[in-house]
């Protein structure tokens, strides 16, 4: 088998991830899709470290998910701020850029 | 490359992009949730294949573990059955998502394609002057990575101190006691100075949604707790044969 | 050409001579109320220190051969961009030399006059200040080694001469006048800077020594458009046709600065740039043909208005005017005029300062009134002032054997030498002078009283007089002092050069044609003046030449109507085209930018999908680059 299959899977999950943030509107599913594009990545990461013979990848994708593991902390307090004055999770509720 | 591995890869493959998919179009974020756990636990397997055993546990406890149950944390305080609305709000988005999105994964697909490997070099020689994966990795996060290693946390003590600073509230007056709870019921002139009767009392069947009877036989509409307040008129009968008409005004606080 | 030595023993003091007075008037203008009592004494302190070290460096000048007289003290690089390198120094030599005397000497006098002066006013301090501030530029106009230097000291002066021109704040008319002198002066001004920079563009260098080696070699357009702008500087600073308007306004500042700046020093400038100039001009004829024409003009068109101001002060403005005129007559002429010129100037120094000190000692006893028409018979209460008076006045009209005689007619010898019209017309300024002056002194001192009722006429008091003692000495004296055996020609040679005026007419034939022109003027005045009354109150029948000169020949109505209005209406239209055009097309662009803006602000819908929906087609596109470039 072709590692590089590791790699196209890689890839179509990153498409659907980036996908899937700019389809749902659900603040906590857009989360989850960008979650879905760190472990793309990750997956990557790991792939590209069998190949190559190093293991510098797999320390890479394991600083992914600690970074990741703070994001989503981060990102999780703040959809919960926003739903306790607005009563909801869209994200287009929260357009307050806007003006 | 075994065939084993293949034929794993080719599993795992299509569990991992049906829960990717699953996640998309699932209406529910709870399924949402359960779709992608299960992208996440392919792709631990994944890892564990491409000889990360380090990694594959670290997948399973950091994301499955502790992240999706962070997800569903939240899912369940702001409410399980929350469902997106499939109406789309902003004009051409979602054409413009789609092409996008396709012609972003076409063009992902095609550049990484032009890639050939010629072969893999798999990580035995890097691991087994350690003595294997995790005592390799280890040498190298304590080793060459021990700075970023550090830096990483300072940067999740700042994600817990956000977190926390995030969700807190200040309380701006004290807890009220039971004491002031009584008193400004009594003072109020509007709030039942008794307790409320049970729902059904004195009426001809005893459900959650009957109103009770007050002794002049008017229904006491108060007593039907507020969920079960709906607004559409409601006809029952009382226990002496009565057809009481029960009308809840409209914008009655619930 | 002379050579040039660095200064070394007393001539090493040339510094002080400007940094006396510049410290007094620092002290003087900085340090306020504190110095009001004494304020007044240490200006005079410093002016006659500044006169002591003249003194000094005179003697020590004297004592040197007279080739090797001219000192240069370096004191400091002010600029050094590349080629062009102004050093700080001071050159020191004849023609300094009697500047410094004269500016030193008679400033103190006129100092120690205004102690008595401004006895009560309560800006004596401040007046005193701005005095010494005039001296230290003055000082360092004369002083400088380079044209720059020079420069520098030119707006010294004329800011002194602003300030004490608008020294009365209190009076509405003050403030017009100094405005009107300090805009005049920058007409002037130009011709001063463009001057330099065309110095500069020919020769690379700005210092008197460097431009008077290389203007020899310099084409002949470059020589007389040099000379055409110093001679526009000059008339600006000394009041010449046709930048004359500003000096008549400017006898409203006190009178001692009428006698300092305005008459003695100063205005002089202008001559004292041509004299030093005069390696250019020598080379240039057009300009100094130029130069004759304006002196000409300046000391007729002088002479008139001042035989028909009734202010005492302003006819002596105009007498001032056309003595300069006279001055600039003579260094227009070339080597033959350029001593004669430097000899005038000093004894006009001394005569005209006295004659204003005179004019301010009858001032301050008449109340301050000004108009001659209600003076008259003031000899018999001023006797100091009168004898002083008369004779400044015997010595400008060149009575022999007093200043004017020595030093006026041998400009009149010199124009004849040039041209019979040139010196036809300087006799006639001569007789003019004699009509003017005598009418002054008639109209003041002689012939009935015509006073106001509320005035009680005195003698001022010593501090004043004693200056005004000293300077009648000069009046008498100075022409015989320096004209004799060749003595400022001597002296002056090595700067200016000299040559004896070839005249077809005998010495003894121009003095009696000059006098008798100068008799006829005091005739006429005697006629006009003595055997008629005086009214008191100026006549309205005149005739035209005597509405004209009442009108400073028209001066301000030609200046209104050549320059004011059409820089007015320039002005305006420069307002329109920058209202309507400049500001529409600002406009026009800030009003496009805004609507731009307003159609651009639209895109920000504000909801993060679109923003990650932008993202996204971002790295889409860089895939697309890659794929392209990367093939």
């Amino acid at each position: 088998m072709n590692p590089m299959n590791y790699i196209y899977l890689s890839a179509a999950l990153f498409s659907i991830g980036a996908f899937g943030v700019l389809f749902r509107r659900n603040a906590i599913v857009v989360f989850m899709c960008v979650e879905l594009m760190l472990n793309a990545a990750n997956l990557a990461f790991v792939a590209f470290a069998r190949i190559n013979g190093t293991l510098d990848g797999q320390v890479v994708a394991f600083f992914v998910m600690v970074v990741a593991a703070a994001e989503v902390v981060i990102g999780l307090a703040i959809i919960m701020s926003i739903f306790a004055t607005r009563r909801s999770a869209s994200i287009d509720e929260a357009n307050l850029l806007r003006s | 490359m075994s065939a084993g591995e293949t034929f794993a890869f080719w599993v795992l493959a299509i569990l991992a992009v049906g829960g990717a998919i699953g996640m998309l179009l699932s209406r529910k974020a709870v399924h949402s949730a359960l779709w992608i756990a299960l992208t996440m636990v392919s792709l631990a397997v994944v890892y564990l294949i491409n000889a990360a055993p380090f990694l594959s546990m670290v997948q399973i406890i950091v994301y499955t573990g502790a992240v999706m149950m962070l997800f569903l944390f939240v899912l369940m305080l702001i409410g399980v059955d929350a469902a997106d609305s499939l109406v789309e709000t902003i004009k051409g988005q979602r054409l413009a998502a789609v092409l996008v999105g396709i012609g972003f994964g076409l063009l992902l697909l095609a550049g990484v394609g032009g890639l050939t490997v010629n072969e893999i070099k798999g990580l035995d020689a890097a691991t087994s002057q350690a003595g294997g994966n995790l005592e390799a990795v280890a040498q190298l996060i304590f080793g060459r990575y021990v700075l970023a290693f550090e830096v990483t946390s300072a940067l999740l003590i700042t994600a817990a101190v956000g977190a926390i600073v995030y969700t807190h509230r200040e309380r701006l007056v004290g807890k009220p006691t039971q004491a002031m709870i009584s008193r400004a019921r009594f003072t109020s002139v509007t709030a039942p100075r008794s307790p409320m009767p049970a729902p059904g009392v004195f009426a001809n069947h005893n459900a959650v949604d009957t109103p009770a009877l007050l002794p002049d036989g008017s229904p006491a509409l108060d007593s039907v707790p507020a969920p079960f307040q709906v607004e559409e008129a409601r006809t029952f009968t009382t226990a002496d044969g009565r057809v009481i008409t029960a009308v809840y005004p409209e914008g009655d606080d619930k | 050409m002379e050579t040039i030595t660095a200064a070394s023993g007393t001539t090493s003091l040339t510094w002080l001579l400007i940094a006396l007075p510049l410290a007094g008037a620092v002290i003087l203008l900085g340090t306020g109320r504190v110095t009001n009592k004494w304020g007044h004494l240490l200006g005079v302190a410093t002016i006659a220190g500044s006169f002591g070290v003249a003194v000094a460096l005179w003697l020590s000048l004297l004592a040197k051969p007279s080739e090797d007289r001219a000192v240069r003290q370096f004191l400091f690089t002010w600029l050094d961009l590349g080629r062009f390198k102004v050093d700080v120094a001071l050159q020191l030599d004849q023609l300094s030399m009697a500047f410094v005397l004269l500016i030193t000497g008679v400033g103190l006098l006129i100092h120690v006059y205004a102690v008595g002066y401004m006895k009560g006013d309560d800006g004596r301090r401040r007046f005193f200040g701005y005095l010494n501030l005039f001296v230290a530029a003055m000082l360092l106009l004369v002083l400088a080694d380079s044209y720059v230097l020079l420069y520098v000291g030119w707006e010294g002066v004329g800011l002194a001469s602003y300030l004490l021109i608008g020294y009365y704040q209190t009076r509405d008319t003050a403030g017009p006048a100094a405005k009107k002198a300090f805009v005049v002066n920058r007409v002037g001004d130009i011709g001063m800077s463009v001057a330099i920079m065309l110095m500069f563009a020919a020769f690379g260098t700005v210092t008197f020594q460097g431009v008077f080696e290389a203007a020899p070699g310099a084409s002949s357009a470059m020589v007389n458009g040099i000379g055409f702008m110093l001679l526009l500087a000059a008339c600006g600073k000394s009041a010449q046709f046709p930048l004359q308007s500003w000096l008549l306004d400017a006898m409203e500042g006190p009178t001692p600065v009428s006698a300092l700046i305005h008459a003695a020093t100063m205005v002089t400038a202008g001559v004292y740039l041509i004299a030093r100039s005069n390696p250019i001009f020598d080379l240039a004829p057009t300009a100094q043909m130029a130069v004759i024409i304006v002196g000409l003009i300046t000391l007729l068109a002088g002479g008139i208005i001042a035989s028909a101001k009734d202010d005492i002060k302003k006819a002596l403005a105009g007498s001032t005017m056309s003595a300069i005129g006279y001055m600039m007559l003579a260094v227009g002429l070339g080597p033959t005029g350029y001593v004669f010129a430097i000899a005038f100037l000093l004894a006009h120094g001394f005569f005209k300062a006295g004659l204003f000190l005179g004019a301010g000692s009858v001032m301050h006893g008449m109340n301050d009134q000004v108009s001659m028409r209600r003076f008259g018979g003031l000899r018999s209460v001023m006797a100091i002032t009168t004898a002083t008076f008369g004779l400044g006045y015997l010595a400008i009209i060149g009575i022999p054997p007093l200043a004017g005689y020595f030093t006026k007619d041998l400009i009149i010898e010199s124009a004849l030498a040039r041209s019979p019209i040139i010196g036809g017309l300087a006799v006639i300024g001569a007789g003019l002078t004699a009509f003017y002056m005598s009418r002054i002194f008639f109209m003041t001192f002689i012939g009935k009283k015509r006073w106001t009722e509320d005035v009680h006429p005195h003698e001022s008091p010593w501090s004043m007089t004693v200056p005004m003692l000293v300077l009648a000495v000069g009046s008498v004296a100075s022409g015989y002092l320096l004209m004799r055996d060749y003595t400022l020609e001597k002296w002056l040679e090595p700067v200016t050069g000299f040559v004896e005026p070839e005249s077809s007419l005998s010495h003894v034939v121009v003095t009696s044609v000059t006098l008798t022109s100068v008799a006829v003027g005091i005739v006429a005045a005697i006629l006009l003046y003595l055997r008629r009354d005086v009214p008191e109150v100026a006549p309205s029948k005149v005739s035209f030449l005597v509405v004209a000169a009442r009108k400073d020949l028209f001066g301000d109505a030609f200046n209104e109507a050549v320059f004011m209005r059409p820089g007015q209406w320039l002005t305006r239209s420069l307002v329109w085209v920058d209202n309507k055009v400049i500001d529409g097309a600002v406009n026009g662009v800030a009003a496009s930018l805004g609507g731009l803006s307003a159609r651009a602000r639209r895109i920000q819908t504000g909801y993060t999908r679109s923003y990650s929906l932008v993202m996204l087609s971002g790295a889409l596109l860089v895939l697309v680059f890659l794929a392209i470039v990367g093939r």
